[in-house]
């Protein structure tokens, strides 16, 4: 049937009025669920860089509890590596504190594509009961093809063998980029040394297959059809484990095992 | 007017939105790995169907003619959204699992196709109907896509093995191209065949 333009218009801004309420209301009821859900999701991957559970394993209560409880999460100062305790480790929000000028500084342009970093970070360690420690967990993030990739990279007591590499959110082409979700590839990770004999970060991931551990430990499948979410997991190890990054508190940590 | 029977059994075999109308085939071949992925979609798409239908039914006097398709897609993408919320918000695993193909509900053919061709022109009780009777025709599908492809590509039905494979130290050996998309393309495919083997009506003429 034939309208009037007034019409058309009102019933088209009727319609968008009402689709947006129906639209931010849901957003808004259910932000503290799916908040919920995305930080317990976290913590999973903690644990599963850390090799306390297996790729896409869920924990039963008492399990979860128990790894959860060899964890100690510490907030750090990323210029000194030492231990701030001036900021409690419940409340640290370091993807917050990354976007809040008054906690965070700009960086050099870099391959990883980040621009602020955040004067402090919080990192997860795993101690015998004589304090020796076991595993150090630490967050890591960086720009792909789409998306921000955010994870974990965990390194052994040596503090160059890698124990697990996981990404807990990431939006990169489902079943290209998004395969670094991949159980299968992340398992490629373990046992691979993040730094050379002189100290220089040396692991990346290359085109094509690298081979088993002891004869490319410098080296990891690339992802086929994924060139730059590949390379960008380089980049952004090579940030995070450099000067900008976690390099202090690695050297903190390298001398307190000495 | 067809009855209300007819009009929600019609679309399970007889007149298959994915078999008969070839509809809605991308997420049939992107969500039938497992089948508990399935069953989130098919139960995601069905509801989606129904409040598109209902709602545009409802509205459908009412919509000035040169701009419904958009005031449908608003509508489709508005319920699509919130179906997203509600499955990060109580099926956080799933919807992991599903990555972009919730979104793409969206663009699943199916559902605009019966907001144009059959809300628009009838009530919203019938229209309703026609959206349960799609939504089981297109569930059926996915969940015999579903079944097979997770049967014969990994060994189980519902994450529980029932073929044990090599790897988990049995003698299956898990069919790869069942958990690759080509994959569903033939399942698809022989299902449309045996279909129109047996109803003969259903066969395009040449």
């Amino acid at each position: 049937m034939q309208r009037n333009a007034t019409y058309i218009l009102g019933f088209a801004a009727a319609v968008c009025v009402v689709c947006a309420v129906v639209v931010s209301t849901a957003a808004v009821a259910l932000k503290d669920l799916q908040d919920a859900n995305l930080s317990a999701y976290r913590a999973q991957n903690v644990l599963e860089a850390a090799g306390f559970s297996q790729p896409g394993e869920r924990l039963s209560g008492a399990e979860l509890e128990a790894a959860i409880a060899r964890l100690e999460v510490k907030v750090i100062d990323l210029a000194t590596g030492d231990i701030d305790s001036d900021l409690d480790v419940a409340t640290f929000d370091q993807r917050k504190a990354s976007t809040d000028p008054a906690n965070s500084h700009r960086v050099e342009a870099n391959r990883a594509r980040i621009m602020r970093v955040p004067y402090n970070a919080l990192v997860y360690e795993v101690r015998d009961d004589s304090g020796v420690l076991e595993i150090v967990v630490l967050p890591i993030e960086g720009k792909g093809l789409w998306s921000t990739l955010y994870g974990f990279v965990a390194l052994e007591s040596d503090l160059t063998t890698i124990r697990g590499l996981t990404f807990y959110e990431q939006k990169e082409t489902a079943g290209l980029g998004g395969e670094v979700d991949n159980p299968r590839w992340k398992a490629l990770w373990p046992g691979r040394k993040a730094f050379d004999d002189d100290g220089v970060m040396a692991l990346q991931v290359i085109k094509g297959q690298a081979g088993p551990v002891d004869e490319a430990p410098y080296e990891v499948d690339g992802l086929s059809g994924a060139t730059i979410t590949s390379r960008s997991v380089t980049y952004m190890l090579q940030f995070w484990l450099g000067d900008d990054g976690f390099a202090p508190y690695l050297e903190r940590l390298r001398g307190e095992t000495n | 007017m067809a009855s209300a029977r007819e009009t929600l059994l019609d679309p399970l075999v007889n007149n298959n939105p994915i078999a008969l109308q070839v509809l809605g085939i991308c997420s049939a071949l992107a969500v039938t790995t497992k089948m508990e992925v399935a069953v989130v979609m098919s139960v995601a798409v069905t509801a989606v169907l129904i409040l598109s239908n209902l709602s545009i039914s409802l509205i459908r006097n009412w919509i000035p003619s040169n701009i419904r398709i958009i005031v449908q897609l608003t509508i489709i993408a508005s319920l699509v959204i919130v179906t997203d919320q509600i499955l990060k918000a109580y099926f956080y695993d799933i919807a992991r699992q599903m990555t972009v193909f919730i979104g793409l509900i969206i663009t699943n053919c199916i559902i605009m196709g019966r907001a144009e061709a059959f809300a628009m022109q009838n009530g919203p009780w019938a229209s309703v109907v026609d959206a349960i009777g799609n939504g089981l025709g297109y569930s059926l599908i996915l969940m015999i896509v579903g079944f097979i492809r997770e049967l014969f590509g990994s060994g189980r039905v519902f994450g529980v093995p029932v073929l044990v494979t090599v790897s988990d130290g049995g003698w299956y050996v898990p069919n790869g191209l069942m958990v690759l998309s080509p994959g569903a393309f033939f399942i698809i495919g022989m299902l449309i065949w045996g279909l129109r083997t047996w109803k003969r009506d259903q066969m395009e003429a040449d």
